[in-house]
């Protein structure tokens, strides 16, 4: 998902205390940032929303590349929104992972050096208009399919982010879906492009939720400590099932000739994606993979003086505060 | 070496008349700065008619190991609420 791979973390605490906690999890209970948790629950949590917060951020470069080229000014004020949006999402994400005792510049510096990741999916190109379309709808849409069940996870600041996050995400789909009509029942032209925009983003989407769950170490532990709410197999499925229909609606082919609709199952069949690209991916070897992290310690290093420049005018006026009374 | 913007913790009051709800917090270099960027993080969708920010170094919290001491004595004192009392129905609304 936006958080993939990440890696559970054991807990070297005292059974006894760590028993009582997974009495609460099992209850129900938020855990809220100033209770007691192992240590293990707050290494692994730092590193997935720290992730899924990077996956927000990282995410606005794909389409922040097509806002100078929106068709119309309508257009470009939705891509606006959206992009502005994904910001948000970032910020609501760094304060939660901020409360587990992480701090947003060492968050920032370990996206940088690469001691953590972001989702693959970001690793793609976005070559024409119609990919705007094709990420709202596909990527936002399987954003969705993890994001909304994760609102009831077990970390208090973490399940609230996510309430916030998915009431703006639908904006965000259906947006994308409506650029994908457009363009499905415009000219030829469009109709291949949009076609072009579904063959490149298909499979990239199915490998947002990670590997399937027989080569999933670390799902055990995340689940009992509600972290990971469902399979990544299960989640991979529902999203199939319910794209499938769409993309007929668009009139639109999904690029695998296995995908057959089983009765036995209630769910289409489908095939899987090519999971040594993901891993490739994953280390770096993405399309785009150089130019992201190139993009991001270029707004880094660009925005310094602005970060202390303001803080120097703070100061300032603090001082000229306190010289007038 | 730069200094990391400190924290403030962001409360919005809606539409509708409830107090101001905690909504989150971010990083600004001083109460104006955060009123601002609270503007753009937390109500972009009008979910709002009135911002508090507070640095969160200034704020005070209850300790989670003190939860017994401070609202268990509320548990044996059933009587502070209404359903407490049987009133006759033949009272009528009360």
């Amino acid at each position: 998902m936006y958080a993939q791979m990440i890696k559970s973390e054991t807990s070297q605490d005292d059974p006894e205390k760590l028993a009582a906690f997974q009495a609460r999890i099992d209850a129900g209970d938020k855990i809220e940032p100033k209770d007691w948790m192992p240590s293990g629950y707050r290494k692994t949590l730092i590193r997935q929303i720290g992730q899924h917060a990077h996956s927000e951020i990282v995410g606005q470069l794909p389409e922040g590349n097509w806002i100078t080229r929106a068709p119309t000014l309508e257009r470009k004020a939705i891509l606006l929104a959206k992009v502005q949006d994904e910001a948000g999402h970032g910020l609501y994400l760094y304060c939660a992972a901020e409360t587990l005792g992480v701090s947003r510049d060492e968050l920032t510096e370990m996206l940088l050096d690469g001691r953590m990741k972001y989702s693959s999916i970001f690793n793609y190109p976005t070559l024409t208009w119609a990919d705007m379309g094709a990420v709202g709808w596909l990527v936002d849409g399987a954003a969705i399919m993890n994001q909304v069940p994760l609102q009831r996870t077990s970390y208090g600041p973490y399940a609230r982010a996510m309430v916030r996050i998915c009431k703006e995400e639908s904006f965000h789909q259906r947006q994308g879906f409506d650029i994908m009509m457009k363009m499905a029942k415009g000219t030829e032209a469009q109709k291949r492009m949009a076609q072009d925009a579904l063959n490149r983003f298909w499979y990239p989407s199915l490998m947002m939720f990670g590997p399937s769950d027989a080569e999933s170490v670390h799902s055990e532990q995340s689940m009992a400590w509600k972290i990971k709410m469902n399979s990544n197999d299960e989640l991979r499925q529902k999203f199939v099932d319910q794209t499938v229909s769409q993309a007929e609606y668009l009139g639109l082919t999904v690029p695998d000739e296995n995908l057959k609709w089983n009765e036995d199952k209630g769910g289409y069949d489908f095939s899987q994606p090519d999971w040594s690209e993901f891993f490739e991916v994953l280390k770096g070897n993405g399309p785009c993979s150089t130019e992201r992290i190139e993009a991001r310690q270029k707004a880094w290093d660009d925005g310094a003086w602005v970060r202390e420049a303001r803080m120097a005018h703070a100061a300032k006026k603090r001082s000229a505060k306190v010289a007038a009374e | 070496m730069s200094t990391e913007w400190p924290l403030y913790e962001v409360f919005i009051r809606g539409q509708h008349g409830l107090s101001h709800r905690h909504v989150g917090s971010l990083h600004a270099t001083d109460a104006e700065h955060a009123i601002l960027n609270a503007r753009d993080v937390y109500t972009r969708r009008k979910e709002g008619v009135s911002i508090w920010v507070v640095p969160a170094a200034d704020i005070t919290a209850s300790s989670p190991d003190d939860k017994g001491a401070l609202y268990d004595p509320a548990n044996d004192k059933v009587y502070r609420h209404p359903t407490f009392f049987d009133i006759p129905d033949d009272v009528g609304a009360m």
